[in-house]
């Protein structure tokens, strides 16, 4: 319980808990104390000096003070004013007073506080002002900043040190002269910089603004829409400042200032020339302008016509994780009510489908089961088979955030990541040997006693079985199989059993395997066997990669449920939405997303629909790919740019983008989010919601609805999970799931007081090796990831100018040894080569990857790493080996 | 122990290198080894033996001989008194026609500079033949650490570093503070302009320095100490790590000190050349590691001190009283100085004096005493204009307010500090408001660049004095002075900023009318040269 302290300030008494500041209980009593250095989300540094009080009658700063019972503050007393005053003139004394075309004019701090005080005349002003004089930094893509209007606040420092950790901003020089530098004055490009622009966010005057919009417009001109990152799975609610039908800035973010370098300065893309803005028709080897009328006419008939000719099975479709909730349910409804099958899939086949299915057998639902929020207090974090700092970088500023408070961090991954060299253990494990370590450390777990005996018998079932197959994962048979030392291996299983609150994180590493299943199952028992389940900061949390893929795996993009993950097999749930969608449907679970390529290079699928997603640079063995679609004997694809799959089209229609329609996404934490319309699309372009009611409409089953709510209503009568969810309670913040009725207030933490399936289930699972194992032929383990610059098959971020220079093509890190082995150097052009294709490019010869293992980022369309990988399957989850497969590294002639 | 038998003392004072000290040690060497006495005498350098500027001061022990000498001298000096064993009374130093040095140190009362001059800083024998590491011996046989805290406490010894806070207070503080790890860090971060006292203890008695450092340790429950010292002090440096080895290879240091059970480490932490750094809490940051900026206090050392534990922050001056007061006892120390402010202060006059140096006097000694008797009065035919009082960060008094004594507490009362308590005298040919922009340039220099008061505050009265000086200002520019150095007291983040505004409220009040008279007329000769 935290005590409370009365005190009063300026005459009226407030009551506040103990360790608030004096600054933070005026703003509580509704007193306003000029500040500059203070923010809310900073430590307090107390040296813009603005915010001088009288604490029984000594001057202080409020913004570090803390309130003691009794205390009697004054906060406007004649001295007071007048030394802010005075504070305030110093502060102008050297500050270019260019308000005319300041991009901060309107919404800078000092201009406020200056027009607030009266200062009209600037009674200090000197004539010779080095830092004044120094020239603006624009040595990076996305930020400009301008010594001179800084005033020294450390906000940026701040920031960058508390909440971004990365400490690429200090102060240098002294007195006077004093100026905020990165190391050596190097550009930001050339330090640990993120790029992620925080310290834009929170800087009180024009010293640090967007590079992008200079001259775009005024502060006040500018349009505001509160939307949400259509980048990862971490659902930031953004707001987007607009003027004239352009993005000018984008602001918000996680704790409403905290962005990524992709959702911060990545947007523009939407504005590109490039975008798609009529429908068009393939002619001979190009493509004609065609009407929406005639397009999807076109589609209707040729889709109709396979169906009639060889069955309903015969066409299958892809959702798309980056589409709203409103559309994918649109989407596999289309494809289950209109075409009359299940073969519907997206992309979450590609990513997390062992944790649907992994975490459906042991919990009885398949979703990160805590919060972002709740990182903070976990006092043990296990991350494995995540690049968190690339992929979710606002969960791994959290992360990073509670190991500075005292948190313990085990990463376990063959690469060296950002997060390892904080973690207190990096276990670096051979690709594909996750039960193996996983075992062990429950083996370690239960020899040691450290698990949770009271929460197994209450809550947990199978444990038995569960707890003979673990007894052989010695550390010693652990080590041969994963290369983790054993002694390193006790340790870390030690840190993680004895925490109170122990939160895992995983994602593709752990899933992007044949045995992705049995990982999730691994990763489950050790989360039950701690009791790590069904508390605040604990739980097994998947990162799900795409803005929307826990959206779209919600509302049954997937080949064998309906929306809510209610059982296609269960015929009263597939009763209930017969009724409601007025259509027998298809018993037959469908195809998966490889299977659909597989069946189509066999002749069983003949027509697809595909919605938003780039399997040419997305999928496994690329070439494989190229083949199944070219022999399509029709292809139709809604997408927003043209990529590399829409050059298999025939018909192409264009879509309206994130910034242009409404509808909710999903985050990777069940939150179901507002995405609100902002501008018109370009063209004729609509949005894939109006796309598919008219295609329905065409195919025989019409669809109408007059506006994205409309879908939701319907989505929330059918879906219990989703049951209480209207447009009208997603103001604000959001909601997460399970939120069954309009008066829940939705699910931070899943699994309270029970499981879904009523008790969390033990699995025997035992280490299997990957598909394809290194040989004398291909010597080496492929691993794909991604860059925290890119996102996905690049067809966003390739088009931002800024984020394409910063990474413009691909490459391959291998270790120096493997590397000196083969005569290759830093820089030097390479092949790679598997059984199922080679790409060139450029080598970075790196101790980031273990000797034996090669790194590809996967984002790059004309180098894509996935023509190496193997599609080879996970037999429960269909996913395919993208982390593990063997590869050949040679230089090319010169 | 076998050693030199005879000692010879070259002062290595501050100008002493234009006065040949070079050569004269050149000499001395040379004639040494010609005469075969090379092994029997040492040649030792020490600070300032006296305040003359003729010659090189060269003192001969056990004898106590002191002299004046040229190269020139050199040759007869060893041939007669080193080889013959009679002094050479005309070289002697003792100007007859003036009250000398010798009176000088008639009027001084030297505790902590007891030793310095007369002992070899760098050998620990000499520092144990006069009597040194008693202090410590008693306390550690038969002293608790809480009884040498009350006999500092009853001492009434305040902080020598400016502030005047009894360090028996700070001490009891981290004494009772809870946790194992403590800390003592030594301030020897001397950056007053023109103050140099706490150099003359490092150079000339470093080993009293140590033992009052171990005894803090002792009585605090510190098992490290820390001496941060000015960087640009290398001999201080040099002779400090010197002292430290000696007194770890005698037990005095170390692991269980004298067979007491307690373990004391110590170490040199050089400074970067940052003034501000001298401020306690500037001090620990540097001594982390990082860029020297003033803490927000509270939290204060003594709770939350070097790397966040209970730290106890002293001067050297502070420290260097301590043995004495252990082996003297409370009762000594306070019947030397004032009620308020027992013991001695050690002041560097300088200015245009007859003998700039450095003395140690009684506590509450009267300013004319300090200008005319240890200071041998003005210069011939120079009326004395005010004096700076305190170091850079002090006040500005006149000739009217000589009778104020030099103890903390009388100075507060008129306004004034005692600070490191240099004594600035300025006769009729300085102009006061070049001698203020010079002190306002340098807290321009020296601001850290942290807070705004202090970092525009010191820039804007610099552009304000200069304004001053050219006679380019009017009533308005000497108003936005003061107002200037209001917010600076009132409203700075640290005692650097805060105390900018006396010099600055002080020139102002005692001496107006010369302010007036720049605005009004001509520049004056003074600032015209110095203008910058």
């Amino acid at each position: 319980m935290e005590r409370l302290v009365k005190l009063r300030i300026d005459g009226q008494e407030v009551e506040v808990p103990e360790g608030t500041t004096v600054l933070e209980a005026a703003e509580a009593a509704g007193i306003e104390i000029p500040h500059l250095c203070h923010h809310p989300e900073l430590s307090p540094v107390a040296l813009c000096r603005l915010c001088l009080v009288e604490v029984d009658g000594r001057l202080l700063t409020s913004c570090n003070t803390p309130v003691r019972a009794g205390m009697e503050v004054r906060t406007a007393t004649e001295r007071v004013k007048r030394l802010r005053r005075l504070v305030l003139e110093l502060i102008l004394s050297d500050h270019p007073l260019d308000c005319l075309t300041c991009e901060r004019n309107g919404s800078c701090e000092l201009q406020r506080y200056a027009y607030e005080f009266g200062i009209e005349e600037n009674r200090f002003v000197g004539p010779d002002h080095a830092r004044r004089e120094l020239p603006p930094r624009e040595d990076n893509p996305f930020i400009r900043y301008e010594p001179g209007k800084c005033i020294l606040c450390a906000r940026c420092i701040r920031v960058c040190d508390e909440v971004q950790d990365r400490h690429v901003l200090d102060f240098a020089f002294r007195g006077f002269s004093t100026q905020v530098v990165t190391f050596l004055e190097r550009p930001l490009t050339e330090t640990d910089c993120e790029l992620c622009g925080q310290c834009v966010a929170v800087c009180p005057t024009g010293a640090l603004t967007e590079k992008e919009r200079r001259f775009k417009g005024r502060e006040w001109e500018l349009e505001r829409v509160e939307t949400v990152c259509p980048f990862c799975g971490c659902g930031c609610r953004i707001t987007l400042h607009l003027k004239g039908g352009r993005i000018v800035k984008v602001s918000g973010g996680y704790r409403g200032f905290r962005l990524c370098v992709k959702g911060r300065f990545g947007l523009t893309f939407v504005h590109r020339e490039d975008r798609l803005k009529v429908p068009l028709i393939r002619e001979g080897d190009g493509f004609r302008e065609a009407s929406w009328d005639e397009a999807l006419g076109y589609v209707a008939e040729r889709l109709l016509e396979i169906k009639e000719k060889y069955g309903p099975d015969a066409i299958a479709g892809l959702a798309s994780a980056k589409c709203t909730n409103e559309e994918n349910y649109l989407f596999q409804k289309l494809i289950r009510a209109a075409i009359g099958t299940n073969n519907v899939d997206h992309c979450a086949r590609l990513c997390h489908a062992p944790t649907v299915a992994g975490l459906v057998a042991a919990f009885g639902s398949g979703a990160m089961t805590n919060s972002i929020d709740e990182i903070l207090d976990a006092d043990c974090i296990l991350v494995t088979g995540s690049n968190t700092t690339e992929a979710h970088p606002i969960v791994a500023q959290e992360i990073r955030r509670a190991v500075r408070r005292g948190g313990t961090l085990i990463v376990v991954d063959p690469r060296r990541i950002e997060l390892a060299e904080l973690a207190h253990f990096h276990l670096r494990q051979r690709p594909g040997t996750d039960v193996a370590w996983i075992n062990g450390f429950c083996h370690l777990i239960l020899e040691e006693g450290l698990w949770d005996e009271e929460f197994v018998r209450e809550r947990c079932e199978n444990f038995e079985e569960f707890a003979r197959a673990v007894e052989r994962y010695t550390p010693e048979y652990v080590e041969e199989i994963t290369g983790i030392p054993a002694a390193l291996l006790r340790e870390a299983a030690r840190a993680f059993g004895r925490a109170q609150r122990g939160m895992i994180f995983y994602s593709m590493g752990l899933t992007q395997h044949t045995s992705g299943t049995d990982n999730v199952l691994a990763i489950a028992n050790l989360a039950l066997l701690t009791g790590n389940v069904g508390r605040r900061s604990t739980g097994v949390n998947p990162l799900r990669g795409q803005n929307n893929v826990q959206g779209a795996c919600d509302l049954a993009a997937l080949p064998n449920v309906l929306p809510g993950y209610q059982k296609l097999s269960d015929r009263e749930v597939r009763g209930k939405f017969e009724a409601a969608w007025g259509v027998k449907l298809p018993e037959k679970p469908g195809l998966t997303v490889v299977e659909m390529f597989q069946a189509a290079l066999a002749g069983e699928v003949r027509g697809m629909l595909i919605m938003g997603e780039n399997p040419m640079v997305s999928d496994p063995d690329i070439s494989h790919v190229a083949e199944a679609l070219e022999k399509l004997e029709f292809l139709a694809v809604i997408d927003i740019f043209p990529n590399e799959t829409t050059r298999f089209a025939d018909v192409i229609l264009p879509a309206a983008s994130f910034a242009e329609k409404d509808g909710t996404f999903t985050s990777t934490e069940r939150r179901v989010q507002r995405l609100r319309r902002a501008l018109d699309p370009p063209g004729e372009a609509r949005p894939d919601w109006e796309i598919l009611c008219e295609l329905s409409t065409r195919l025989g089953y019409p669809m109408s609805y007059r506006h994205p709510g409309e879908i939701m209503d319907e989505i929330a009568s059918l879906t219990p999970i989703y049951g209480g969810i209207s447009y009208r309670r997603l103001e604000g913040e959001g909601l997460q799931w399970p939120c069954p009725s309009p008066d829940h207030p939705g699910t931070p933490f899943l699994h309270k007081d029970r499981f879904p399936r009523g008790k969390g289930r033990f699995h025997a699972v035992e280490f299997r090796e990957p598909a394809e194992l290194p040989d004398a032929e291909y010597p080496l383990i492929l691993t794909t990831g991604r860059v925290l610059w890119h996102f996905h098959s690049r067809t966003m971020t390739g088009r931002v100018e800024g984020l394409h220079e910063l990474v413009p093509e691909a490459y391959v890190e291998i270790n120096p040894a493997d590397a000196g082995g083969l005569g290759i150097r830093d820089g030097e052009r390479v092949r790679v080569s598997s059984r199922r294709g080679s790409i060139e490019l450029v080598a970075k010869v790196t101790e980031r990857v273990p000797q034996g293992t090669v790194f590809i980022p996967f984002h790059f369309g004309d180098q894509a790493a996935n023509v190496l990988t193997n599609p080879a399957l996970d037999p429960v989850s269909k996913i395919p080996e993208y982390k593990a497969c063997a590869v050949r590294v040679e230089p090319i002639e010169r | 122990m076998n050693g030199p038998r005879t000692r010879v003392l070259v002062e290595l004072a501050q100008g002493a290198g234009e006065a040949g000290v070079r050569e004269v040690l050149s000499a001395l060497r040379r004639a040494l080894e010609e005469s075969g006495l090379a092994e029997q005498v040492e040649i030792v350098q020490t600070p300032a033996l006296s305040g003359s500027d003729r010659g090189v001061a060269v003192a001969v022990y056990p004898e106590g001989v002191h002299y004046r000498v040229t190269p020139q001298d050199v040759p007869r000096l060893v041939e007669e008194h080193l080889k013959g064993g009679r002094p050479v009374e005309e070289l002697r130093a003792s100007p007859p026609e003036e009250p000398g040095p010798s009176l000088r140190l008639g009027r001084q009362v030297r505790v902590v500079l007891g030793n310095c001059g007369l002992i070899n800083p760098e050998e620990i024998d000499d520092y144990l033949a006069a009597g040194g590491y008693q202090a410590l011996e008693r306390a550690l046989a038969e002293l608790s650490p809480q009884e040498v805290v009350e006999e500092v406490k009853r001492a009434k010894l305040r902080g020598r570093g400016g502030a005047g806070f009894p360090a028996g207070i700070k001490w009891e503080a981290v004494l009772r503070a809870p946790g194992p790890e403590k800390y003592v860090v030594c301030n020897a971060d001397e950056g007053e302009p023109g103050t140099f006292k706490d150099r003359l203890i490092l150079e000339g008695d470093p080993h009293k320095l140590i033992e009052g450092l171990v005894l803090a340790g002792y009585a605090t429950g510190a098992r490290r100490g820390f001496i941060y010292v000015r960087g640009e002090y290398t001999l201080s440096i040099a002779r400090l790590e010197r002292a430290i080895s000696q007194a770890r290879q005698y037990g005095l240091l170390g692991d269980d000190i004298l067979g007491s059970g307690f373990s004391f480490q110590l170490e040199v932490l050089p400074g970067a050349g940052a003034y501000v750094c001298g401020e306690e809490t500037s001090l620990l940051e540097s001594a982390e590691g990082k860029r020297g900026w003033p803490r927000i206090r509270p939290p204060f050392p003594a709770s939350r001190g070097l790397w966040e534990k209970p730290t106890v922050v002293n001067n050297v001056e502070t420290l260097a009283n301590v043995p004495e007061i252990i082996l003297r006892g409370a009762d000594w120390f306070l019947s030397l100085g004032t009620e308020g402010c027992p013991g001695t202060k050690v002041l560097p006059i300088l200015g245009q004096v007859k003998f700039p140096g450095v003395v140690e006097v009684e506590m509450g000694i009267p300013l004319r005493t300090v200008i005319y008797e240890l200071g041998g009065g003005l210069l011939p035919g120079r009326q004395l204009k005010g004096v700076l009082v305190g170091g850079a960060a002090g006040a500005f008094l006149s000739p009217q307010e000589l009778d104020v004594r030099l103890d903390f507490d009388s100075l507060r009362e008129i306004g004034a500090t005692l600070g490191s308590g240099a004594v600035l005298v300025l006769d009729d040919t300085t102009c006061l408001v070049d001698v203020l922009a010079s002190v306002l340039s340098f807290f321009h220099h020296e601001s850290c660049g942290q807070c705004t008061p202090c970092r525009a505050g010191t820039d804007v009265l610099v552009r304000l004095v200069e304004q001053v000086r050219r006679g380019e200002g009017d009533e308005r520019t000497l108003k936005l002075m003061l107002e200037t150095a209001e917010v600076m007291n009132l409203a700075s983040l640290c005692p650097l900023g805060q105390s900018v505004a006396l010099p600055v409220t002080s020139a102002l009040s005692r001496f107006r009318a010369e302010f007036e008279a720049h605005l009004a007329g001509a520049p004056c000769p003074r600032c015209q040269e110095g203008g910058r």
